[in-house]
Formats: C-alpha cells, structure tokens, sequence
C-alpha cells in the first residue's frame, strides 16, 4: 500500500498555485500505447534481410593476444561476415569526448589486449542469431593472461598492473596535475584538531546492474542517399549518434538516430553499447543488422553501476556540531572510462552532504580494475556518498547523545550557508523534509527543531563565509611519493578563482522572441532584507531534547547574493564547447 | 534445415506460417507474424515479459516451442481490447497508472488476465503470486497490485 | 531467537542537472492548421515520463488544452538536439527549452488572433480550453482553431517557435574543488521501520515514511510513480542486490534473474510520501526533477534501521543474512537500541 499526500501550506508563497495544467494529474501520454502493446521500443521493427550480430568476448580479466584466426568463423553457416579491430575506422573512443572530456581509451573491438573478463574482440554477423552463436565457438583467439588488479586501492600502488595503457597510473587524470579531484575548504585538520570526538569510518557501495526489463541493443539498416537509420535504446539519442558518427567515421547526417522509447535504463542506456557495431555492420553487408544483447551479457557486461569506496572522517563537539569532515573515496571505473570521470565531479559537489560544515576537504579518485567498465545509474556519483554520509551521521548522533533527527536539524544546510565548492546554498528545504518526516513517522522532536527553518540561521557570520584555504600538492600525476606531501600553500578567505556562474542562456531571451514573457522565475518572497547581521562565530549551542531550553534566537536570513551579471553572449560555437581549460586533458 | 508449417489462432485469427523447428513462440510471433507485444526480456523464462495465453493458460513465449502451438489459440497482449473497448485490466492500468516504461506490461497484463479468468476476486496474496513471475524495474508493484485488484471488482472483469 | 523491530533514518539531497552545465537541450514547437501543436525534441522517455511533462509544460505555456499537444520524440531527422535523460536535468533543462519555444508559438498564436479579432495581442488572453479572448471581454473571442487556419491559410502566418536551454560550462579548480556545479537541489527525509531476525539475519522492510521536496510538482501521478518505484529500488540496493557478492573479488556473480536478488511483489513495504514544493528559481515553473534520487535515502535509512534493532552496522552493501549473523555473532547477541516514537501517522 502507498499513499502520497502534498503539503502544498509549505512555501506556499513562492508558488503561484493557479495554473492550468502544470501540477495537475493528468494521464501520460505514453500509457494508451502501454496497455494496449502498441507501444514500439526499438527491437519492436521489423526488417527483411536482416542479419544478426554477436560478439565474442574474452574469458580473460587481463591478457595480451597473441593471434586470432576467424577462418572457420567466416565460413560456418549462415555467416556473411566477422568484424575484428582493424575494420573499425575509429576503434578507440571515450564517450565524454563529445564534451571534450578526457582521453580516448576505450576501443569497440580489442586488438592488442584484453583488460576485463567479456571485453568484445570479434563480432559476428549471421543471418540468425543461432548462426552467429554457433559461430562464435569457432573463433580461435590465443591469449597470453596477465596480472589483474580488482581493488580500487591496491590498483593505485606502485607495482600494479597496468590496466589502462591510456591512464598508465590506473587513474583518471584530473587537471594535467593530479590523481584524483581536490575539494578543500578551511583547515580540516585544525578542525580534527579543535574536535571533542573524531571518527573515521570505511564504507563500501556495491556495484550495481541496472536490470532494465529491455535489454541493450540496437538495429542499423541502410536508407536512401547512404544514410543509415538507427533504432536505439539510447538514453541520449544525440550522445550515441555522436559516439557512433566518431566510431564509424560518417558524418552526423549519415546517421538517423530513431528511439525516444526505451524499456527501462536507469544510466546503463548511455554508453552506446550496440550503436556503432550495428552500424558498421549494416555498411560493411548493405543489410539490416540487429546487435541485442541477450539477458547473461546484460548481467555480466552491461556495464553495472561502479562500486565506491568511502572513507569519511568526521570532527564532532559534544553539542552535536560537525567542525570538521574529510571525505576519501575511490570510484571504481572497471578497466575504461565511461563516465566515472564526471561522477567524481559531481560527487565533489555533493561533498559534505546537505550540512552546514565549517571545515571540509575532499579527495576522489577514479581507479581503474580489470573489471567491465562502470557507468552511470540513478543518483550516480551521490547514492553511494549519501549511503556513507547518512550512516556516519547515524553514528555521530550516537556519539553526540543526540537523536539522529535533531542532530540532522541542527547541522542542516540552510538558505545562505556557503558550501565547500564556494557557492552559496540557495531554495534548500532540508529541514522541513526532515519535520514533515518526523511528524508522518510518529517521531517526537524537541519544540526547538520544530521551530528551525531553511529560511532562518543560514549564512549568518562564518556559514556565508569563504574560510582561509589550505591547500596542497598531494597526488600529483605519476609521483605516488606525493600523496602525503605538506601543505604548500594557504589561501585567504574569501579568495575565488572561478568565475561566478553564468545566467541560464535561452535563445529566446537573448534575441527577445520570448520577450516580453520570460522563463517564469520564481523567486522566493522574503520580508524585506533586514542588514546583514553582525559577525557571530558559532551556531548557539544545541540544547538536545529534554532539557530543553528557550527558544533560541535565530539569527535572520542574510540577503540573497547580489544578482549575477547579465548572461554574457552566449556560446555561438556550434558543436561542443572544449573543456580542455576546465579537466586539463587536450584533444584534437 | 527444413522449415515446418504452422498454423493457429492468434488474437481470434487465423494464422499460418513456417518455422525452424528449434524456433520458440516468441520469435515466431515477433518477427514471423509481427506481433510485437509479447517482448524478450532474458529467454530464459526468468523475466515474463513474454507472458502470452496459450488455450487460456499463462505461458513463456521464449520456452515455448513454436511447433508446440499447431492448432491452439494463442493470445497476446496486443488482442486483449474489444475494438476500441479497452479490457477492465487494460482501464485500471491506465488508472493507477501501473506502467512506467511500458515494457513489462503486455505481459504482466496477460498475467493478470489470466488470473482474473480463473479467479475472479482475487485476494492480494494471489494477485502477487499470479505475477510473482513478472519482473518490473520501475513501478515497485504496488500500482500493478492495486490495479489487478481494482479490475477484478470492476464489471466486465470476467471476460476472459 | 528473536524478530527485533527497528527505526532509521536518513536525510539527502540531489542535484539537478548536469553537474558543470554545458548541457543544451533544444525544443521545437509548431501547430498544425487546426491549431494542435506537436512539440518535436530528441528527448527520452525511458519510463520516467519525459513525454507527459514536456506535454505539460508545453500545454501550460501556449495556454492549450491538453489533448491539443503532441509529443514527438526522438526522431534525429525531426528533433532538435538535446544531450539526453540522465543526471536528472530531463524535466529542468528540457521543460525550460520547450518554455522558451511554446512561448514564441503562443506570441504568433496571438498575433494572428489580434489580426482577425482587430485588437492589439497584448490585450488577449487564452482560456486553456481551445479559446482565445480580450482580457475581461470573454465574448470577443476566436478559437485556437479558427485562429490557426486563419494564420495559415489567409494571413500567411507560421505558429511556431524554437526553444534552447543552457547551462553553460563551469570550470572545476584543480586545488579547491571550486566550480558553479548546479542551480537546484531536489531534498528529502525518510524513515524505515524493520525486522530483524536475529536467527536467519533475514530482514523485512515493515514500511517507510518520507518526504520529498522536488520544487514543482508537474505531475503529482508521475511524482509518485517516481517515488515508489524508486523507494523499491533503495530496497533492493539495500538488501539483495549485487553482481559481485564478494567484492573485490569478481567470483560468484549472478549470471540473470534466478541468481541476482530483487524484491518481488511480496516482498514490498507500506509507504507514505508527503511532498513538498519549493520552486527552483531557474526550473520550469520551478520543477526540479525526482526520478534519481528517490533511492537514495532508502540505503542509509534501513542501514541504520538495522542497527536500531539489532546493534550491527553493516558498513559494505548489500545488507545480506551473512552480515547480520555474523555482526550478531561478533557483538555476543542483537543489542537493540531506543525505541523511536510510536506507530506511524498514517494509515
């Protein structure tokens, strides 16, 4: 049994309640086709001719080959031909290339060696799918194994296999200069210093697969005028016809990408699995190609969601503020890139949770194993983080005496609160999940955390502040020597070196088709702005439950930031924007 | 190999065409006949997603041997509305908004029908294991359970 | 040997968006000569409804009825660009595309109805329900039909209009981690009420509670479909899932459906959600976007359930029998910790 109800009486007046259809429950547009199966994924298309594609995948974690000898393949039956690395025109690929992000490291068909157990090494095309099976057994691949490394630790020591010719370090490359991604705010260890209690915990996410109900796969067939039509899964029907385009070697206008309509994907429809195999496929024979993959390859080489590795280390007062957290986790990306590169990015940003915390750093790492490469699935680069973050504060509470609620109250981000990345927190709503989910539970709160909103008591005094930075040159690329280094430097409070954010850019705002009706905006309605209050060190101490006391005085929320600067001209580059100033990793 | 004639009824037509006798139901229906309700999903018989009656009984089109079916009545998914007239499982889908991706549906849908043939007031332990071989990824269930449970109360659920 | 009631819970929130932006999404919109707009995008709809919030937003904004839009997606030759359904940023980066487009469509749209009604645009406004009229004179009208043919077969008019979002790039400093990451958060609360048995480890999901803040809500069905779906998943991340049940070691992984573990439809929990609504600033009509987080607080939530009732944290997920029993064994016996407030709120 599930209900759902809305508390529309909170934040009420930041909406505009009165809207047509917006907000309303109204049927789907997609269900009518749903029940009644006329719905159409992309296996749901029929071609005559068509043939069919099989890959054959090493049984190996790690191994150079030797030779490959497809003869007998080539000539059992109902085979019309084998595709080794040599036939693919771009045969290494990373799928962050189209944003211009990190290097090619990843081929469609292996050629000199295999880094995880079901790597792709030859493809088949068959007129059935039992054809290209039975073919499969007859590709004779003389493989010579090599050492494999399975944990994201171990991967990073001096001495491990290297997994990834292209990362020799076994980690992704961030910036030119480091093995992992930075966050530093404040001084962590004055914090850790400064601590009543400090805790430090290891924490271990599963891999993950994503179990669509539908499989990977795609069908390629020829069209007129040399164009080649594409019925996909994809997630990003533009990212997989780039990806293939690149692969492939055709310009995007050969290539007419149909989906739109996928049975499940969760993150593992992104990496384009079948697209430019199909296609190739479908060039190379003049026929339709179908490339599925059956329901053991989905399993097994589908590419999960990675497992992550998380250690945090807190600073806690025995009122219950965190001072301090450190945050150490290792992405593991399997034996290529995908996507981790970004997750540890994104999981940077996260970094320290939904917390007000005056002291917070960071360091992320993507490893490389000899295992299918990961990639992205719901909630990618938090859900492993929350999962660690959320026992910790469990753990914390335990420790400060508090109830784990009240604790999360007390340490809750508010609007105005400065996070680690250097932006202000804006539109939060922690603390009122946090009461409305107490109430519906039945769990008592103190009248004080009833109280506390995400309006008030954020970026008062030090929570609005930048502190003085230490920062470091820990990790640097190829000197594992340099992972304890001291800390060579300290910024002052308040130092910024990235540009502010930019407004949204929207054509029609720009060139004023959409004026004089903008993007509707809505911003919170404060009472006027009081003047920004006067320097105060600390959050007033908590008063747990039960011995309760006064309430306590909030201290006003702070104006908003001034407004950024009008949107500078857009980006007229067609094409994507090179973020090789932004990830230090040069291309073309 | 030699191909074999088949023929049998499908969605209350006579069907006829020839298959490898290695085929199973699910491609012959799929790419033989074009019926693409019934989907793959493992071909294994461990997801449902191939759910289709076969002489009214709930069977996995991918562990069914084309050959198997001369003669039967076959029904799918795709046959279930009257016309324009949607099934009562059909109507209480919609209602409770019981898909998301839509890829399990056909058969949990077949399923459920087969259920409420034999059972017309199903309890919620017997909706459950009526598709207990069904696997969704999206919907958690419930709006499923809810709308099997709905169906069977409303009239019209007993056509089968 | 006992069954152990337990009480956890957990807090998060998510951020919506590609992460650094540079992320565009474009919309198309044109209406036919009987005033029924298709909106042509390259968006995906892999189940989280991609399609009816586009419907709806468009519909909102030319101030159309429903049933008047049509959804076309993804057709590369028809749609225009857009990066795709991940990282949540399909309802706030699209739905804000297909504003900007609808809103050029609708400025026509009243253009062409000013002409044949003999009155300044500005002073028109639409009904949602196919009419357009002077603001405070319903009796002044034209249909959106009637203004749609006329456009097209008398004033030479195209109703249409062509929408981008974008975010753009945001660089990462290398030594602080500084960087403009996203422009909303999507946040919730949850509480997992379990059992545990101290003799088989087994662990039972009795029900959960949670609210969820997600900005607007465009579709409060489609949230909710979102949110139990998703809290199933948190479930099965939590308790059965893993293809690497002895991670790092790659041995013994499931091969399909018999071996890896899910929770089937008996083995699903009670659950409430209250939503809450703090509209983004930059989403479409404030939307954020709950289809990735949903899970998210689900894990911890029932980590810590776990160790309310029975006194062992399992720090490496899944949560499996063979952790319990042995995180039983190594504390001498289940220590159930507090109780938590009493029986649920809600039915």
């Amino acid at each position: 049994m599930t209900t759902m109800e809305m508390r529309k009486d909170l934040f009420a007046d930041e909406r505009d309640d009165n809207l047509n259809v917006v907000g309303k429950g109204v049927q789907r547009q997609d269900m009518p086709g749903h029940v009644t199966a006329r719905t159409r994924f992309f296996d749901d298309h029929a071609f005559d001719g068509m043939l069919h594609l099989k890959v054959v995948r090493s049984p190996h974690h790690h191994a150079r080959i030797r030779a490959i000898d497809t003869s007998a393949a080539e000539r059992a039956p109902g085979v019309k031909r084998v595709l080794r690395g040599a036939d693919v025109p771009v045969n290494k690929n990373t799928l962050l290339s189209l944003i211009n992000f990190g290097k090619d490291d990843e081929p469609s068909l292996a050629v000199n060696k295999v880094a995880y157990k079901g790597e792709p090494v030859v493809a088949i095309l068959a007129d059935s799918e039992a054809q290209a099976q039975a073919a499969r057994k007859l590709v004779r691949i003389d493989y010579d194994p090599l050492p494999a490394v399975f944990d994201v630790e171990e991967t990073l020591k001096a001495g491990a296999p290297v997994v990834n010719e292209t990362y020799p370090g076994n980690y992704f490359e961030y910036h030119e200069r480091f093995d992992h991604q930075k966050l530093r705010f404040g001084d962590v260890e004055r914090g850790f210093a400064g601590a009543d209690i400090v805790m430090e915990h290891r924490y271990q996410m599963s891999p993950i697969e994503h179990a669509p109900t539908e499989t990977n796969g795609s069908i390629a067939a020829p069209e007129q005028n040399g164009r080649y039509v594409v019925h996909s899964c994809a997630q990003g029907l533009f990212f997989a016809l780039g990806t293939t385009a690149k692969i492939v070697d055709v310009e995007s206008n050969q290539l007419h990408f149909i989906g739109g309509t996928v049975g499940g994907g969760f993150g593992g429809k992104v990496d384009s699995l079948t697209e430019p195999l199909a296609v190739l496929g479908a060039m190379l024979t003049g026929r339709p190609v179908r490339f599925v993959l059956d329901r053991e390859e989905e399993m097994l080489y589908g590419s999960p969601r990675g497992a992550e590795r998380i250690y945090i280390k807190d600073g806690l007062m025995r009122d219950g503020r965190i001072v301090a957290r450190h945050i150490r986790s290792y992405f593991d990306a399997g034996a290529y890139t995908r996507l981790s590169s970004y997750a540890a990015i994104k999981c940077t940003a996260h970094v320290p949770g939904p917390y007000w915390i005056p002291n917070v750093a960071s360091d992320i790492y993507v490893s490389y194993t000899n295992r299918c490469p990961s990639t992205a699935m719901r909630g990618f680069g938090v859900t492993a983080v929350d999962f660690a973050l959320e026992v910790q504060m469990d753990r914390l509470a335990e420790a400060a005496n508090m109830d784990p609620m009240e604790f999360r109250i007390l340490n809750a981000y508010r609007d105005g609160d400065m996070k680690p990345h250097r932006r202000a927190a804006k539109n939060t709503a922690l603390v009122e999940c946090v009461q409305v989910a107490a109430e519906k539970a039945n769990w008592p709160l103190s009248e004080q955390a009833k109280r506390a909103s995400s309006l008030l008591g954020g970026g008062a005094g030090e929570r609005s502040q930048i502190p003085a930075t230490q920062l470091d040159a820990r990790g640097q690329i190829g000197r594992p020597d340099s992972r304890n280094g001291p800390v060579t430097q300290v910024l002052p409070a308040g130092t910024t070196r990235i540009a502010p954010s930019k407004q949204p850019v929207m054509e029609g705002a720009r060139d004023g088709r959409a004026a004089p009706t903008q993007v509707p905006r809505y911003e919170p309605q404060r009472p006027a702005a009081p003047p920004p209050p006067a320097y105060q060190p600390a959050p007033p101490p908590y008063q747990p439950p039960g011995s309760y006391s006064p309430a306590p005085v909030h201290q006003p929320a702070s104006p908003l930031p001034a407004s950024p600067p009008p949107a500078a001209p857009a980006q007229t580059q067609h094409g994507a924007v090179r973020f090789s100033s932004v990830f230090g990793t040069r291309r073309r | 190999m030699a191909k074999l004639p088949l023929q049998f009824r499908l969605n209350g037509s006579d069907r006829a065409t020839f298959v490898d006798p290695a085929s199973n139901l699910l491609d012959t229906l799929r790419r033989g006949l074009g019926d693409f309700g019934p989907k793959y999903g493992c071909g294994q018989g461990t997801c449902g997603v191939c759910t289709v009656l076969v002489d009214g009984e709930p069977q996995l089109a991918c562990l069914t041997l084309a050959v198997s079916c001369e003669g039967r009545q076959i029904e799918t998914a795709s046959g279930m509305a009257d016309g324009p007239n949607l099934h009562p499982l059909q109507d209480a889908f919609m209602e409770h908004f019981a898909a998301q991706c839509g890829f399990c549906t056909p058969g949990m849908l077949t399923a459920a029908r087969a259920l409420l043939a034999k059972n017309p007031q199903p309890s919620r332990e017997e909706v459950v294991e009526a598709i207990s071989g069904n696997i969704c990824r999206c919907t958690g269930y419930e709006p499923i359970i809810a709308a099997i449970l709905a169906a069977a109360n409303a009239p019209g659920a007993r056509r089968a | 040997m006992a069954r152990h009631e337990g009480r956890g819970m957990a807090s998060v929130n998510y951020p919506i968006g590609m992460n650094l932006g540079g992320d565009p999404s474009q919309a198309l919109i044109h209406s036919n000569p009987d005033g029924k707009f298709t909106v042509a995008l390259s968006a995906i709809d892999l189940g989280q409804g991609m399609k009816q919030v586009s419907r709806q937003i468009a519909a909102e904004t030319l101030g159309v009825p429903i049933e008047d839009v049509y959804v076309d997606t993804a057709d590369s030759d028809t749609g225009p660009h857009d990066m795709g359904s991940f990282a949540s940023r399909g309802t706030h980066r699209m739905g804000n595309a297909i504003i900007v487009a609808a809103r050029e469509a609708r400025g026509v749209l009243l253009e062409a109805a000013a002409e044949e009604l003999e009155v300044n645009a500005a002073d028109l406004v639409t009904d949602g329900r196919g009419n357009i009229h002077v603001r405070g004179a319903p009796s002044r009208s034209i249909t959106v039909k009637a203004t749609a043919q006329a456009a097209q077969f008398k004033q030479g008019k195209t109703i249409a209009g062509r929408g981008i979002f974008l975010i753009p790039l945001s660089a990462v400093d290398a030594e602080t981690g500084e960087m403009n990451p996203n422009t909303a958060f999507a946040h919730a609360c949850l509480v997992a009420d379990v059992s545990v048995d101290d003799e088989t480890g087994e662990v039972e999901v009795l029900r959960m509670t949670s609210a969820y803040e997600l900005g607007r809500v465009i579709n409060p069905r489609m949230v909710e479909q979102q949110l139990v779906g998703g809290a199933w998943m948190g479930i099965s991340h939590a308790l059965y899932e893993t293809p690497e049940p002895y991670y790092p070691s790659p041995d013994h992984g499931p091969r399909d459906f018999n071996e890896y573990l899910m929770p089937g439809p008996g083995d699903i929990a009670p659950y409430h959600v209250t939503v809450l609504e703090r509209p983004a600033p930059d989403g479409p009509f404030g939307g954020k976007g709950p289809g990735e987080m949903c899970a998210n607080p689900v894990l911890p939530a029932i980590a810590n359930a776990v160790y309310n009732a029975v006194g062992v944290r399992v720090d490496e997920l899944p949560i499996t029998p063979e952790k319990i029993l042995r995180g039983i064994k190594a504390n001498g016996g289940a220590k159930p910790g507090p109780r938590r407030g009493g029986p649920v709120n809600w039915r």
